[in-house]
């Protein structure tokens, strides 16, 4: 057999990168690595790596919930960042005030925003559908949201900086890195709740159904799923994430209440590069988006790596804006 | 337990503000302001139906550009203003360019994020920006600063108002210029709403492929909407940073984006006139918050903060739930569909 032409060899690359368009990602980010590897050393972009996963993490569980929402409600939640800052607070209330456990806050925190995320539902989103109301109206209405979830904040806690009880001086040395032990268990809480939820989403029967719900949600009422249960587990789920990212973000930094609204653009950037309404697409951008920004800190200063979130979502927008993984809808 | 009598009647204090000559001037002082800005997001959101998330960024631009290049460059103040308006109008086509042809929603957070950029930007680009500490003039050489030129103008006005009136706030005339703004701006684009240019623009907003499939280039329009937008957005800068005196980066948050919004959803959706009440409305209860006399306990001052945010918040989910056309406006005219 002979040899295929090299235009052949280009072909077949653009058809299987267009079958497979997160291949093109993957190879950006391995040269990027590759690159940083060459130019600062193993070491450091190992360092700076862990720092991202634990950051790309919480992105990661922000983002599987919003995006959920955002495909089976056509919910622009704009006040899902600041459902992480609830539940970073919620969190302080049990670890700090009351003096209990990190681990009892985690739960509260997940339990209270996800009772959080039911009560919208009920309140407003529910009875908003009803009314068949339009984009403009839910996404004003979700910031409006926001704003009035900040303010109880801000009434309760004030705007002064409080930090959770954890340990910020121990650190464990591994494979020649130094990594803080908070920073640690943030990590390995983090990437192991982003598994469970990949293979909920994928094994299970209400994985597949809010999937189905998230393709088209008139297909899966006719298809005899209970949109209306479906649709609370949703909130249920997309909340205690939220109130678990929060909780991650507020250990390894500090709560004020503007902490979900910073975090939230970072985490609508990995819900556009996975593609609006795919979970699995969320989950990996979050963790990219994360270990970019922390890369970024080697080649540039750190006051500007808040921008990288930024920046990858306009480069997105403007190359691809269905997502890495993104089917090409009408966009 | 005794309880003070005082903190029984916290609201007793609130008629004694609105014959305060000082509250009215701030409340008009704003409400021009974000008049002003919400004009802009009537013509973007209201009647071209794209969702501009991102005036802050058009507000930073104006007043930045107008004070690095009078404090920082020695301009003139008249030179650095056109100079500052076409800055940011530049900069809402480069923005508009990829992103207007995305879906609504798309184009809403891409906006949002480009204005956090800028923001962004202004706080860390401290040797063009002087970063958190902001833009303010610098008392050693005063010759060329900002504010000197509009001091001089200001007590030109203010003398020739003192024929009429004896003791004039010194904030008057900068509100008779922003309210001669708002006068302006709003027969400019009523006029432009009823030329051809403005029945494409809702050709655009009921049904864009309609209006491609008439022939008609949408994506000029709505670039030229959004220029437009950007050049009120500078304006509205410029008088914010004349009312403050200084340019932070605070004074840019995305939340002020959304006062101009909850002015737009007030005073009505496809509603130019509506928007000047709306404005007028809106921070007649903001700036009544910060002028009636609470008791300290519980109101301390991050809490007065917090129940600005709570009225606006609350204003914009009421309004959204129950009159999402606002005081003046028309249901028909509203884009609520996709």
């Amino acid at each position: 057999m002979a040899e295929p032409a090299p235009s052949a060899i280009g072909e077949r690359l653009k058809e299987s990168l267009r079958r497979r368009p997160w291949l093109g990602a993957v190879a950006v980010i391995l040269a990027i690595f590759l690159a940083l590897v060459a130019a600062e050393g193993l070491h450091n972009v190992a360092q700076t790596g862990i720092n991202g996963l634990s950051l790309g993490a919480i992105y990661a569980l922000g983002a599987v919930g919003l995006t959920l929402v955002y495909a089976i409600l056509k919910l622009v939640n704009f006040a899902h960042g600041d459902f992480l800052t609830f539940g970073a607070y919620m969190a302080y209330l049990v670890n700090v005030t009351w003096g209990m456990p990190l681990v009892v806050a985690v739960f509260w925190a997940m339990l209270m925003t996800a009772v959080l995320g039911l009560l919208f539902e009920r309140l407003l989103w529910g009875p908003m559908r009803a009314k068949h109301a339009g984009f403009l109206q839910l996404i004003l209405m979700s910031i409006g949201l926001a704003f009035l979830l900040r303010a109880i904040i801000q009434w309760f806690w004030s705007t002064e900086i409080r930090v959770l009880d954890v340990n910020t001086t121990d650190t464990v040395d591994f494979l020649g890195l130094r990594i803080g032990q908070t920073q640690l268990v943030v990590v390995i809480v983090g990437v192991a709740v982003l598994v469970a939820v990949g293979l909920m989403l994928r094994m299970t029967l209400l994985g597949k159904r809010m999937r189905a719900l998230s393709d088209d949600l008139d297909l899966a009422e006719t298809a005899g799923i209970d949109t209306r249960r479906v649709i609370n587990y949703t909130w249920i789920f997309a909340g205690a994430l939220a109130g678990l990212a929060g909780v991650l973000a507020a250990a390894i930094t500090n709560l004020r209440p503007e902490l979900g609204f910073e975090l939230l653009l970072p985490i609508f950037a990995a819900v556009i590069l996975g593609g609006i309404g795919d979970a699995f697409g969320a989950l990996a951008a979050g963790l990219v988006i994360g270990v970019m920004t922390e890369w970024s800190t080697l080649v540039i200063d750190a006051r500007w790596k808040t921008a990288v979130g930024f920046l990858v979502l306009v480069i997105v927008l403007i190359i691809r804006p269905q997502g890495i993984f993104g089917r090409a809808k009408a966009i | 337990m005794t309880i003070d009598p005082g903190a029984l009647v916290p609201l007793a204090v609130t008629l004694e503000s609105l014959t305060d000559p000082d509250f009215w001037v701030s409340v008009g002082v704003l409400a021009g302001i974000y008049a002003i800005v919400a004009l802009g997001l009537q013509l973007n959101t209201g009647f071209t139906g794209i969702v501009n998330f991102g005036m802050a960024a058009f507000m930073a631009i104006g007043a930045y550009t107008m004070a690095i290049l009078v404090i920082k460059a020695g301009f003139s103040f008249w030179l650095s203003l056109p100079l500052a308006v076409g800055t940011s109008m530049l900069f809402g086509v480069l923005v508009g360019l990829p992103s207007l042809r995305l879906r609504a929603d798309y184009f809403a957070i891409a906006t949002i994020a480009m204005a956090e950029v800028v923001r962004l930007f202004a706080q860390n680009a401290r040797e063009l920006t002087g970063g958190n500490q902001g833009l303010f003039c610098d008392l050693d050489n005063p010759s060329n600063c900002y504010p000197d030129t509009w001091n001089s103008i200001s007590e030109s006005i203010n003398e020739f108002v003192t024929n009429f009136w004896s003791d004039p706030p010194t904030l008057l005339p900068l509100l008779l210029v922003i309210w001669v703004t708002v006068g302006l701006a709003t027969l400019a684009l009523t006029y432009l709403q009823r030329a051809p240019w403005g029945r494409v623009l809702r050709a655009i907003r009921e049904d864009e492929d309609a209006a491609q499939a008439l022939g008609k280039n949408t994506l000029a329009f709505k670039l030229q909407s959004l220029a437009i937008a950007a050049v009120l957005g500078s304006i509205a800068g410029f008088f914010l940073a004349l009312d403050l005196r200084t340019v932070h980066p605070l004074d840019f948050e995305p939340l002020v984006t959304f006062f101009a919004f909850s002015v737009l959803i007030l005073g009505g959706m496809g509603s130019y006139r509506g928007v000047a009440v709306g404005a007028v409305l809106f921070w007649f209860v903001l700036e009544g918050t910060r002028f009636i006399d609470l008791p300290d306990p519980p109101f301390t001052e991050t809490r007065i903060a917090s129940v600005r945010l709570a009225i606006t918040g609350l204003l914009l989910i009421g309004l959204m739930a129950f009159r999402p056309q606002g005081l003046f406006g028309k249901r028909q005219e509203m884009v609520l569909g996709e």
